[in-house]
């Protein structure tokens, strides 16, 4: 079998790695996003808290859980073993006068940067809520449901979590800016008939996912303290 | 002198040029006045005139490739001012004119940095390791004997142009030099993509994207973030579109090839 580990160790496996997983990531924003749209419901957070109930006990969600976890794993893997193979590549001597700024962008020279912003929050996020949820005593709400409503209106009534959660949104959204079509781009999938709708989808996407994003800690923040 | 401009004024400029004595030992900027360059030169015979006037001092003249300077051997390889062969977009080096600089101008001219582009000497680089990637499968094999009639393949236009466009790589760099990662993907993917367009490049397909993948990986050339600086640099234009062919060209090869290594 080392024709698949030569496969995905070489350069192009490495970013097909990258690509798959970011796209499966990406999918996972929408149904997040989706789900947690249920805040601005107005009712007191019955309707989030039996989400959460479901969500963090149903069999099925759980082994989604898992896969989710792995795409995580291995898009951040293949990020640190690429960059720096990357970096290793150009060389000790780097140009003394370089203007790659006139040939790129800056968010597609940067997606390590974004994505590490992206990390340090997903890892203050997941203490904050999964954590918590699952292994600190919670209230319960009328109906009997842990009551991660009351969790989620008094962490972003903090303005410096409200400015993180914010900030992580931003990096996020510059990240999917370049990630979303470069992702379609690595799996050869560029056609000219296409690739136009790629990139204007993905602009789309990163833009209204990254805003849904914000607007739950700011509508708190704004409207509930 | 033939076709110049009367009105054109001689430029004097500042040089900032990487001089280096070999691989073996580091290099280091070193600054540099010419005087009364005509804005008709182009950037290499301006280099000339520097070279001159190092040799006349009794200095070692600065080492740069050149050969054809015309546009289409890809020797002349300069990263000038931050930018692969220079500030003016679809041009190599030896077709860069002092008429696209201003008079007091600092120019800094450096090699191409890749560490599997290793600096032979001031600004000339090695770059072998294109030669090694396009010997690990970037031919066709053809039958001998008498030459075959010139329309016994029919292949549609619209293929034969964009292979075409692919094969006017002249290998010359840039896209490397201009790469954050020194990726050589969009000069592997324009070799790749010309011969998997083309009914000729039928036989060696699966083997040919393989084997150059391998050695450009081997020869310590980076992996591709679809940043898009090397198409911007590219003196001949070639296109992103290559790089999607090379990595589904390389994904269903290694699917379905022979080959268990």
């Amino acid at each position: 079998m080392s024709w698949i580990n030569n496969t995905l160790s070489s350069s192009i496996g490495r970013k097909i790695i990258m690509a798959i997983t970011g796209l499966f990531l990406c999918s996972f924003l929408v149904v997040h996003l989706i789900g947690n749209f249920q805040l601005f419901k107005g009712d007191g957070g019955l309707a989030f808290n039996t989400y959460s109930h479901f969500m963090s006990t149903n069999p099925m969600i759980r082994v989604a859980e898992i896969i989710l976890v792995a795409g995580f794993a291995f898009h951040i893997y293949e990020a640190v073993v690429l960059t720096r193979r990357n970096q290793a590549a150009r060389g000790n001597q780097k140009y003394v006068v370089s203007h790659i700024e006139q040939n790129s962008d800056w968010k597609s020279r940067n997606m390590g940067i974004l994505g590490s912003v992206i990390l340090v929050f997903l890892i203050v996020h997941l203490y904050n809520f999964y954590y918590r949820y699952h292994y600190e005593p919670l209230p319960f709400d009328s109906q009997n449901n842990k009551n991660l409503y009351a969790v989620v209106m008094t962490s972003f009534q903090t303005w410096w979590y409200v400015a993180l959660y914010v900030l992580a949104q931003i990096a996020l959204c510059y990240h999917l800016l370049h990630g979303f079509a470069s992702g379609f781009q690595t799996l050869g999938l560029n056609h000219r008939k296409y690739t136009p709708v790629i990139k204007a989808v993905g602009y789309a996407f990163s833009i209204i996912v990254c805003a849904g994003f914000a607007a739950m800690p700011l509508y708190f923040f704004i409207f509930k303290s | 002198m033939a076709g110049s401009n009367p009105n054109a004024k001689p430029m004097n400029l500042t040089l900032k040029v990487w001089r280096q004595k070999n691989r073996n030992t580091n290099g280091q900027i070193v600054d540099y006045q010419v005087r009364d360059i005509s804005p008709d030169m182009s950037f290499l015979e301006m280099l000339d005139v520097l070279n001159e006037d190092l040799l006349r001092k009794g200095d070692e003249p600065v080492a740069f490739d050149h050969d054809c300077r015309e546009g289409i051997c890809g020797s002349c390889n300069l990263f000038i001012n931050g930018r692969a062969h220079g500030p003016e977009a679809g041009t190599t080096t030896c077709q860069l004119h002092m008429r696209k600089f201003s008079d007091g101008d600092t120019i800094t001219i450096e090699p191409w940095r890749a560490n599997a582009f290793p600096v032979n000497k001031d600004l000339s680089v090695d770059r072998s390791a294109f030669d090694r990637i396009i010997q690990a499968g970037g031919y066709v094999s053809v039958n001998t004997g008498g030459a075959p009639d010139g329309n016994e393949i029919p292949i549609p236009k619209e293929i034969a142009d964009r292979a075409f466009e692919a094969a006017t790589c002249i290998a010359c760099g840039a896209c490397v030099a201009s790469c954050k990662n020194s990726s050589a993907m969009l000069f592997v993917s324009a070799k790749v993509s010309q011969l998997a367009l083309l009914p000729q490049g039928n036989v060696e397909r699966k083997t040919r994207v393989e084997n150059m993948v391998a050695q450009m990986d081997k020869e310590g050339f980076g992996a591709c973030s679809n940043i898009g600086s090397c198409a911007a640099e590219c003196p001949v234009g070639i296109s992103l579109e290559n790089i999607a062919i090379l990595n589904r060209e390389f994904l269903s090869a290694k699917a379905t090839s022979n080959n268990l290594a």
